[in-house]
């Protein structure tokens, strides 16, 4: 037998290690990535957490902002609710999805931590959140003014990780 | 709860919550529907769980995806049509089974590969054994004899 | 203190383990008997005190010591003792202890058992285990320390034990299981000593093979045992689930499964040395690479997991310097060892290698199924599940073809054998057998298809393979049996044990009964032939939990069966909640009941299951086991080598 044949498992074994060296430094290995980025946000007829008004794709502002989902059940979310707060001061446009929540609660809860949505979408039983493929809250949505989604964030929204959306969000004005 | 989850991972047993799915809430008028539900289900994948299909998990997440196939069944769609649905909302993760791509080409024909690089290297060794063997150096011919010697002694 | 008592033992393990790394291979090197003489008693000192250590460990679970911070995140007061002692292995770091204190115990068994080898090897190989444990014991220490306390404020109690672990699964199935991964080591070691010492031979493969075949054995049990822990405890019915950490211990399974075979061919006629070595790094290498899966957290994705980077980092280290190593040695080694012998294409040899192929094979596409998604992933190309679906497309068609092999290949000669000699012998066996699988479905009263005819055909070829060889090698008279010696009927148990659960799995993967009810005191429901009749609803108390039940009456034919009770726990201490299923056991099916989710009027979702031949899958993993054990006991490897077989068989051969 050739003798290179026997450095292959060697080989082999070095390449997984160099693999399993990069897997364990990366980070962010719990994102799944989303095959809506690209797409148009989904058409949804739903009903506006505060006024009640019919709601639907159209209504969504014509120009970049983030979409939220978040719920009063989850707790992740209240700690992120101070900053997406200091967010909406800066003038960047938040439009919620309040994710299989309780209508009541919910306004509730603006009332009680302020409120920095332009308007909440109420989805109750998860609908559209299943339409953006959404597995838990708080998500976050980059959409830009077309309407076209451009990014997204699994879990809370922070200083840390605003650091890193901001450029694509400021790249989409 | 998550850590709990972590420890178990650790040890050496399959990482699986429990969960008996309520699937008294899924009424078929045929059987064979019922069976594809359960087909489904089954290589689904709960996205938000650690390594649990559909059927087998009571997250939140799984529900309502369960909910939206057995829905999408009742819709008279195909097994593909589902598929394509929830893939396209939540990736290629929410399949067990895999797609035939060009990404997926080494997984699906690697252990084929692997079999005929096998028989490969069996016809090899097997060549390479048919050269006579070496004549024995002289050396080796005195160990030999000795050894041959101490046998018999 | 007597925490502190275990710390400095495992400490004095390691500088013991240190010790027997390096003061043996010195010996060796320098030709100095009286070194190489310290390898036994070195390696008998490690494992006291590493025993000691998980004693005072054990100590301090019984006592309640909650200022130790591992007994308070897995105990509390309340757990019944078993499970205190038990509770020592529920989670990392206590596992971990318990993985080297193992290794502790093969090294003590080595060297103990090993008085008719030669003082060099003994010495070689009792360092390369300190090696190992030099790794690990440091792993533990550095990264994983099970003594550390919580001082100066111990909690008042602890924060439980997690309930799917509160049970007789856990006691018996990590330690098993373990004995199985690192038994692997001493074959490793073993192999590396004789690449060192340039002998690989004959008497090498003999003093490796029951080694390699008790940790087999091991292995085997503990696999089997997660599966029927699984199932019982996970409350749906599942055996197998594919999951990585199944995996994890598959994969070394099916690796030292090839290597007792090749080392068959190896002890026999010399031949596949080098493979045989090959194989040994193997097998140990994948029960490494299953730790560093399961421990680094790289496998891991989505939410469930905070890894420890730390401690991947560490493992990887020891991964690569043992693997690399080993490997690296191989390759400059390896060509000196060339194999002579010849054998035709139809000869045992050739089966046997074929077997290696496939088990290697299946092996591989584990391997591949398992890390894919990662490489995926790594690449940027997005992430992927591969499930169930996938793993068995692969490794159905691998198990039949190996059935197929293994059929042929047992009844094979040596050198060289007839494809018309094996098929006169053969042909009424695989007639035989294909009748009998086309027949089986009716006469299992169940649906005819085509994956119960291959499965049960492949099986039942098997049987009446392993049968027809029994009795040309017996000559027909069943007294002649035992003189046919333990390895040889070890074999043929094993082989029927493989039958036996490939008949389980074909029966229970196809003709299983399942339905989702909703149920209320007073109704039934039907399944098949059984009708589950929900007798009443209560409440139970347990030492640590309370639970809600349900009991039912099983009838079959209107003949009541069984009263079953299935119980849905609530754990005092945590909070969490378990199903507890009510199983009625049977060698030709399982009666499954689990609680769901409480429904209005009192009803109840339940899951009902009728599971035919459920136990059979593990039957056969206890048959294998049984076998490895009569080929251990086989009495050539108790026999006292007096000659030394220097230069191999092969220049005589």
């Amino acid at each position: 037998m050739t003798r290179w044949l026997l450095f292959i498992p060697l080989a082999v074994t070095l390449a997984m290690g160099v693999l399993f060296w990069i897997g364990l430094g990366k980070e962010d290995k719990d994102a799944l990535p989303s095959p809506l980025v690209g797409q148009p946000f989904p058409s949804f007829e739903a009903k506006a957490l505060l006024s009640g008004e019919a709601i639907s794709a159209a209504s969504l502002p014509a120009k970049p902002m983030l979409v939220n989902v978040w719920a009063t059940w989850c707790p992740t979310c209240k700690a992120e609710h101070a900053f997406l707060n200091q967010l909406a001061k800066q003038g960047i446009t938040i439009v919620g999805i309040n994710y299989k929540d309780d209508d009541a609660k919910a306004r509730e809860w603006l009332k009680a931590y302020g409120d920095p949505y332009d308007f909440n979408i109420s989805d109750p039983d998860g609908k559209l959140g299943l339409e953006l493929g959404v597995y838990g809250a708080p998500e976050t949505f980059l959409v830009d003014s077309q309407g076209t989604i451009r990014g997204k964030h699994i879990g809370d929204l922070n200083t840390r990780v605003w650091q890193k959306l901001q450029p694509q969000f400021e790249a989409m004005k | 709860m998550m850590q709990r989850l972590c420890w178990l991972a650790l040890l050496w047993l399959p990482l699986t919550a429990l969960a008996v799915v309520d699937g008294h809430k899924y009424p078929f008028d045929d059987a064979e529907k019922a069976e594809r539900f359960r087909q489904l289900a089954e290589d689904l994948r709960c996205p938000k769980c650690q390594n649990q299909n559909l059927a087998d998990s009571n997250a939140p997440v799984a529900v309502d995806l369960r909910d939206k196939v057995y829905e999408l069944l009742q819709e008279d769609q195909s097994d593909e049509q589902i598929v394509d649905y929830l893939v396209a909302r939540y990736g290629d993760f929410v399949r067990y089974n895999p797609p035939f791509r060009l990404d997926t080409l080494l997984l699906w024909i690697g252990p084929l590969l692997a079999m005929l690089f096998g028989i490969g290297l069996l016809v090899l060794i097997r060549r390479g054994q048919n050269a006579a063997p070496k004549p024995l150096t002289d050396a080796e011919k005195a160990q030999l004899e000795q050894l041959k010697k101490a046998n018999r002694s | 203190m007597v925490p502190e008592f275990g710390q400095m033992a495992l400490i004095v393990a390691l500088v013991l383990a240190g010790l027997q790394t390096v003061i043996p291979l010195v010996g060796v090197q320098a030709r100095r008997e009286w070194l190489m003489a310290y390898a036994r008693p070195l390696a008998t000192g490690q494992a006291v005190f590493l025993m000691a250590s998980l004693l005072a460990l054990t100590y301090a679970f019984v006592v309640d010591d909650f200022s130790v911070a591992y007994v308070a995140a897995n105990s509390n007061s309340q757990l019944p003792t078993p499970y205190k002692v038990s509770a020592v292995w529920g989670a990392h770091e206590g596992s971990l202890l318990l993985w080297v204190t193992m290794l502790g115990w093969w090294g003590l068994a080595v060297a103990w058992f090993s008085r008719s080898l030669p003082l060099d090897m003994v010495a070689r190989v009792l360092s390369i285990m300190g090696m190992v444990s030099v790794g690990f014991i440091l792993f533990t220490v550095q990264t994983s320390n099970p003594f550390e306390r919580h001082l100066p404020t111990a909690p008042m109690d602890g924060a439980d034990l997690n309930p799917l672990l509160q049970d007789f699964g856990l006691i018996v199935h990590p330690p098993t299981l373990y004995m199985g991964y690192v038994g692997l080591s001493v074959v490793f070691a073993f192999a590396l000593a004789a690449l060192m010492g340039g002998r690989l031979d004959a008497a090498w493969a003999r003093w490796s093979r029951p080694w390699t075949t008790a940790a087999w054995i091991f292995l085997t049990m503990g696999i089997a045992l997660g599966s029927w822990w699984a199932y019982y405890e996970l409350g749906w019915g599942g055996w197998w689930f594919w999951d990585p950490v199944e995996n994890a211990s598959l994969m070394p399974w099916l690796v030292a499964t090839a290597l007792m075979h090749s080392l068959a061919v190896t002890e026999k006629r010399g031949l596949f040395k080098s493979w045989t070595v090959l194989l040994a790094i193997f097998a140990f290498s994948l029960s490494l690479l299953g730790t560093f899966l399961v421990r680094s957290g790289v496998l891991t994705s989505v939410h469930a997991f905070a890894s420890d980077p730390e401690r991947g980092v560490f493992i990887l280290a020891l991964l690569g310097i043992c693997v690399c190593g080993s490997l690296l040695l191989y390759a400059i080694k390896a060509p000196t060892v060339a194999s002579v012998g010849r054998y035709e294409w139809v000869s045992r040899e050739s089966f046997l290698l074929m077997n290696n192929l496939v088990l290697l094979v299946s092996a591989f596409a584990i391997l591949l199924g398992t890390l894919y998604p990662l490489v995926i992933d790594f690449m940027g190309l997005g992430k992927l599940s591969v499930g169930a679906a996938w793993f068995n497309t692969m490794f159905v068609p691998l198990s039949v073809l190996l059935a197929l092999i293994i059929g042929m290949g047992s009844m094979s000669r040596w050198k060289s054998d007839g494809l018309s000699r094996l098929g006169n012998e053969l042909r009424w066996a695989f007639l035989a057998a294909l009748v009998l699988a086309v027949a089986a479905p009716f006469i299992a009263n169940g649906e005819w298809n085509w994956q119960v005819v291959m499965g049960l055909g492949v099986a039942f070829w098997l049987v009446a393979a392993t049968l027809v060889d029994l009795w040309k090698k017996s000559r027909g008279r069943l007294k002649r049996i035992p003189t046919l010696g333990m390895s040889y009927m070890g074999m043929i148990i094993a082989h029927l044990g493989v039958a036996v659960s490939i008949i389980g799995v074909t029966m229970v993967s196809n003709y299983s009964l399942e339905t989702s009810v909703k149920i209320a005191p007073g109704e039934s429901a039907v399944l098949g032939n059984y009708r589950f009749e929900f007798a009443e609803f209560g409440h139970i108390e347990g030492p640590n939990f309370t639970s809600d039940a349900t009991r039912f009456n099983v009838w079959r034919d209107e003949k009541l069966m069984e009263v079953l009770t299935a119980e849905k726990r609530r754990y005092n201490v945590s909070g969490q909640v378990m199903t507890e299923a009510a199983i009625d056991v049977s060698l030709l099916r399982d009666v499954y009941i689990s609680m769901g989710e409480p429904l209005a009027d009192g009803a109840w979702g339940m899951r009902l299951q009728v599971k035919p031949y459920m136990r059979w899958v593990w039957l056969g993993a206890i048959f294998m086991c049984i076998g490895g054990g009569l080929a251990v006991m086989d009495k050539r490897y108790r026999a006292r080598q007096t000659r030394k077989v220097a230069l191999s068989n092969e220049a005589v051969a």
